[in-house]
C-alpha cells in the first residue's frame, strides 16, 4: 500500500505508526506525528495502524535559536 | 506626522501600498518583544530597528562569546564579553537613533514572563531551549498575545505564528516538551550560521505584517526548512481539541516552569 509521508509517497507494507517509525530510524520521543492532519497522541503510535492513503506529517522538535 | 527625514528613511516602505504613511505610523507605534538575543534575535532585532518598529523590548542574560560570532550578527568582535542586550542595544540605535529600545538582561521563567511581554503587541521567540519556547507559548496564549515561534538546529529551522485562541498554538503540535536528554544540544549538534538569517527574518515578517495588520500570517501551517535540501515545506496543523493549554479542557491554567526542560543550550556553557 502506499501512504504520503511528508508529501512524498511511500510504498509500505501494513504496520503501525510506532513501527513505521522504527523502521525508518526516527526516535518517537523527538517527533510530534500528525495523521491525517490531526496530531496523533503519543500513547497511540503504537496501536494505530497506517492504511493505504494515509497522511503522515513527522515534525521534528527543534529547540535551537541562538 | 512624519518628519521630512523619516519620509526620506522609510520612503521605500512608504511607496509600498501596504504600507504607506499609515503603515509607517503604525509601525512606528508597535512595540515588539524580542526573547534571546541571539541567532534568531540578532536578524530580527536588525530588520525591526531598520523597519521604524518604534519599541523594541530583548531579553537575554547572557554575555556575547567568540563562539557566537558565527551566526549572532548583531555582535561584534569588540563586543565580546559584553551583555547581549546592550550590544543588541547599540546596534539598533547606531541604524536607528529615533527607537525606544528596552532591554532585559534576564533569563524569562514563569516569574517574570507575564510582566516582561505585558505591555507589548507581538512577542518573537529566539530562544534556545524547550522550557523558554513553552514557556512563551503558555504566557502568550493565556494572555490572548500573537507571537512567532522559531526552532533552529543544524541545517533545520521550522517556525509558525501563533494568534491565541483563533489559530493552533505549539502545544497543539507538541503537547509536552521533549525528554531531556532526548533532542541534542546546539554546542554538540551544531548550526550552519546563515540559518537564523533565514528563519529569524520570516519571524520579524510576521511582527511586521501582524502590526501593519496585512497580508496572510503564518498561522494554521509549521513551516519547515531544510537548508541542505533547499527546502521550505508547510505542514497544515488544526486547533487540538485535546491541547492542554488551548483545547476544550486546558490543564495548564498559569504559566509554569518545565523544569524537565530546562536550557538545553545552557548546558554546554
Amino acid at each position: 500500500m502506499e501512504i504520503t509521508v511528508n508529501g512524498e509517497k511511500t510504498a509500505i507494507e501494513e504496520m503501525s505508526v510506532l513501527s513505521f517509525l522504527q523502521k525508518i530510524d526516527i526516535d518517537p520521543k523527538r517527533v510530534a506525528v500528525e495523521l491525517n492532519l490531526d496530531i496523533l497522541p503519543k500513547a497511540d503510535y503504537d496501536s494505530t495502524l497506517l492504511k493505504g492513503g494515509d497522511q503522515l506529517e513527522i515534525v521534528h522538535f527543534v529547540g535551537g535559536g541562538r | 506626522m512624519l518628519t521630512e527625514d523619516q519620509i526620506a528613511r522609510y520612503s521605500r516602505h512608504i511607496i509600498l501600498k501596504e504600507v504607506g504613511g499609515k503603515g509607517q505610523k503604525k509601525l512606528f507605534d508597535g512595540k515588539v518583544m524580542i526573547i534571546g538575543a541571539g541567532g534568531l534575535g540578532s536578524p530580527i532585532a536588525l530588520y525591526l530597528a531598520a523597519a521604524g518598529v518604534g519599541t523594541i523590548g530583548i531579553a537575554d542574560a547572557d554575555v556575547v562569546d567568540l563562539s557566537n560570532l558565527q551566526r549572532q550578527v548583531i555582535h561584534q568582535t569588540k563586543d565580546v564579553g559584553i551583555a547581549k542586550v546592550l550590544s543588541a542595544k547599540e546596534k539598533m540605535l547606531a541604524i536607528n537613533p529615533e527607537l525606544r529600545v528596552n532591554t532585559y538582561e534576564e533569563w524569562i521563567s514563569a516569574a517574570n514572563i507575564s510582566e516582561i511581554i505585558k505591555d507589548y503587541d507581538f512577542v518573537i521567540d529566539g530562544t534556545d531551549n524547550f522550557a523558554a519556547k513553552f514557556l512563551i507559548n503558555d504566557a502568550c496564549v493565556l494572555a490572548g498575545k500573537p507571537y512567532s515561534h522559531g526552532g533552529i538546529l543544524q541545517f533545520d529551522g521550522q517556525t509558525i505564528t501563533i494568534d491565541p485562541g483563533k489559530s493552533p498554538c505549539y502545544r497543539c503540535i507538541f503537547p509536552t516538551p521533549p525528554p531531556k536528554d532526548a533532542i541534542p544540544t546546539c554546542s554538540t549538534a551544531g548550526v550552519i550560521g546563515v540559518l537564523p538569517g533565514v528563519i529569524g527574518t520570516i519571524q520579524a515578517t510576521e511582527a511586521i505584517k501582524y502590526l501593519l495588520g496585512k497580508g496572510e500570517l503564518l498561522t494554521g501551517r509549521l513551516l519547515t526548512y531544510s537548508a541542505l535540501r533547499m527546502r521550505f515545506r508547510e505542514v497544515p496543523i488544526k486547533k487540538s481539541g485535546k491541547c492542554p493549554i488551548c483545547g476544550d479542557h486546558p490543564t495548564i491554567t498559569q504559566v509554569v516552569d518545565e523544569l524537565d526542560a530546562l536550557n538545553v543550550c545552557d548546558l554546554e556553557k
